[in-house]
């Protein structure tokens, strides 16, 4: 599955994104670059512009200012469209259809072809374990295995990028640790995840994390990396080490911390 | 744009509709019971035969028009939109399937809704039965078109729902039914010349009236394709991939 990545080219690239949502500043100037094969952890409260960051590199977000690249191309356009997965936070696929009609529909429109849909609907439900329920009526499901068809429906076509927007939340322990070992399996096979989450503890899933607050990044580490420079014992202590240093920096100097990664 | 995708997405949009029985039901039930009804008040009058065929591209066109404008703000809603919008698929793809589906529902419904009034009703005009139908079909395809861009203004439900007393109601106003178009004052009448229900209840009436209009007919079918090919195309340049 691995589609040899070119060399040297990052799997996502922002420069100086900027984003205006109802006339708020959401993301006043964001830079990132993720390598292939990452599993990136993007953390912080809700509200903090995760989701907003996301939804630019899936190219659906109006943006203001700067450059989203993916795999070498201008987010959004239609090359990325057979190589990305995104899995929007509130889960989105079609209540009224069964697990696997809904499965068939998406793995059609990313271009499986027709002899090719049963088995990957076969191959995404056995990976997100809901093979016992294919036939159900996902309106009937439970809260965890609707998020996990949601999940399903982002991973047909095996994209080589995965935008995944809170996917272990409201989940049991279980089924949080089988979902990172997924992930852990798709980057090993060559895959680059980006994945949201407001729950610190995740931060250990991750080979890397962006610590995100008020639209700025606080921390691009490891996490051992940011525990080591804050002098934390969790990812928790330390994003609240972070926000207290921003903010004795912003009120000795009265500046912001808009300089990130530059 | 592919003729596959467009094909799959309407599949995909009948598949469900096909899973809620009730609405089918109501989609194919409630036309007839509305010709029934209104056939049962002009009993013994010769009213029937004369307002019943307007009517019967009424129906139709009004049941199309608030079933596609929902579907099309539930897939907004439900986060299924801005998924499909990251994927593969034309605008035109989804907005063509929608056309297809919901097309090929409201060719079911306006053929037994005319059948039944017809056959059962007895329904008599001076021209063909089989052009009441064609048109009624027609009229349907419209409803499902302006829908299918009026839904595309609406952000909530009650916004969508108020889109039919707002867009639907003037044009039953204006189209002919309550008072002859000619005798509009002028203003309404240029009004009524450019909005597409006039043509479907001009289409009905030249039927209810004239044995030989074939090509008057055809000229207001015509006419009603036209506006839904370009409310379909509207309904897919209207759709925006990215949005605040």
């Amino acid at each position: 599955m691995l589609k040899n990545p070119p060399v040297g080219q990052p799997a996502i690239r922002v420069e100086g994104l900027r984003v205006v949502r109802g006339g708020r500043t959401v993301i006043p100037g964001l830079s990132l670059e993720v390598p292939h094969g990452q599993v990136v952890g993007l953390l912080g409260p809700s509200g903090c512009g995760k989701s907003t960051l996301m939804r630019s590199i899936v190219g659906v977000q109006k943006v203001a200012g700067g450059v989203v690249e993916v795999l070498g191309l201008p987010a959004g356009t239609e090359p990325l469209r057979h190589r990305i997965g995104y899995l929007t936070q509130a889960p989105s696929v079609y209540t009224d259809l069964t697990v696997r009609e809904n499965l068939a529909y998406f793995a059609a429109v990313v271009g499986t072809p027709r002899s090719g849909i049963a088995h990957e609907v076969t191959w995404v439900v056995d990976m997100v374990d809901l093979g016992s329920h294919v036939d159900a009526s996902v309106g009937a499901l439970s809260g965890g295995q609707l998020s996990r068809v949601s999940l399903a429906a982002a991973l047909v076509g095996a994209p080589d990028v995965l935008v995944l927007d809170e996917p272990t939340v409201g989940l049991d322990p279980v089924l949080r640790r089988d979902l990172w070992a997924i992930f852990r399996r798709l980057a090993a096979d060559g895959a680059t995840l980006l994945v949201s989450s407001h729950v610190m503890d995740e931060a250990v899933r991750c080979d890397r994390l962006l610590l995100m607050r008020e639209g700025e990044f606080l921390a691009d580490d490891t996490l051992a990396g940011v525990l080591a420079s804050t002098g934390a014992a969790d990812a928790e202590q330390a994003f609240l080490a972070l926000v207290d240093q921003a903010r004795d920096r912003a009120a000795a100097g009265g500046t912001t911390t808009s300089e990130v990664s530059s | 744009m592919s003729p596959r995708l467009m094909l799959v997405t309407a599949g995909r949009v009948l598949r469900q509709v096909r899973h809620d029985r009730r609405t089918l039901a109501l989609l194919i039930v409630v036309p007839c019971v509305l010709m029934g009804l209104l056939a049962w008040i002009y009993a013994d009058t010769p009213v029937f035969d004369s307002i019943g065929a307007p009517l019967l591209g009424m129906f139709p066109f009004l049941v199309m028009f608030l079933v596609t404008s929902i579907a099309t703000l539930r897939e907004r809603q439900s986060g299924t939109l801005e998924r499909l919008l990251t994927l593969p698929l034309a605008k035109a793809d989804l907005v063509g399937g929608y056309a297809i589906a919901f097309g090929a529902l409201a060719t079911v419904q306006a053929l037994v809704a005319g059948t039944f009034a017809v056959y059962a009703l007895g329904l008599d005009v001076a021209g063909q039965d089989w052009l009441l139908i064609v048109v009624a079909v027609v009229d349907a395809l419209l409803g499902t078109a302006l829908g299918l861009f009026l839904s595309a203004f609406a952000a909530t439900e009650f916004q969508a729902v108020q889109f039919l007393p707002a867009f639907v109601l003037p044009q039953f106003l204006l189209c002919g039914l309550l008072v002859p178009r000619d005798r509009l004052p002028d203003v309404l009448h240029w009004a009524s010349d450019v909005l597409p229900l006039s043509y479907a209840v001009d289409a009905m009436r030249t039927i209810t009236v004239d044995a030989s209009a074939g090509a008057d007919v055809a000229k207001d079918v015509a006419v009603i394709l036209g506006f839904v090919l370009v409310l379909v195309g509207l309904g897919a340049a209207t759709l925006r991939r990215r949005t605040d």
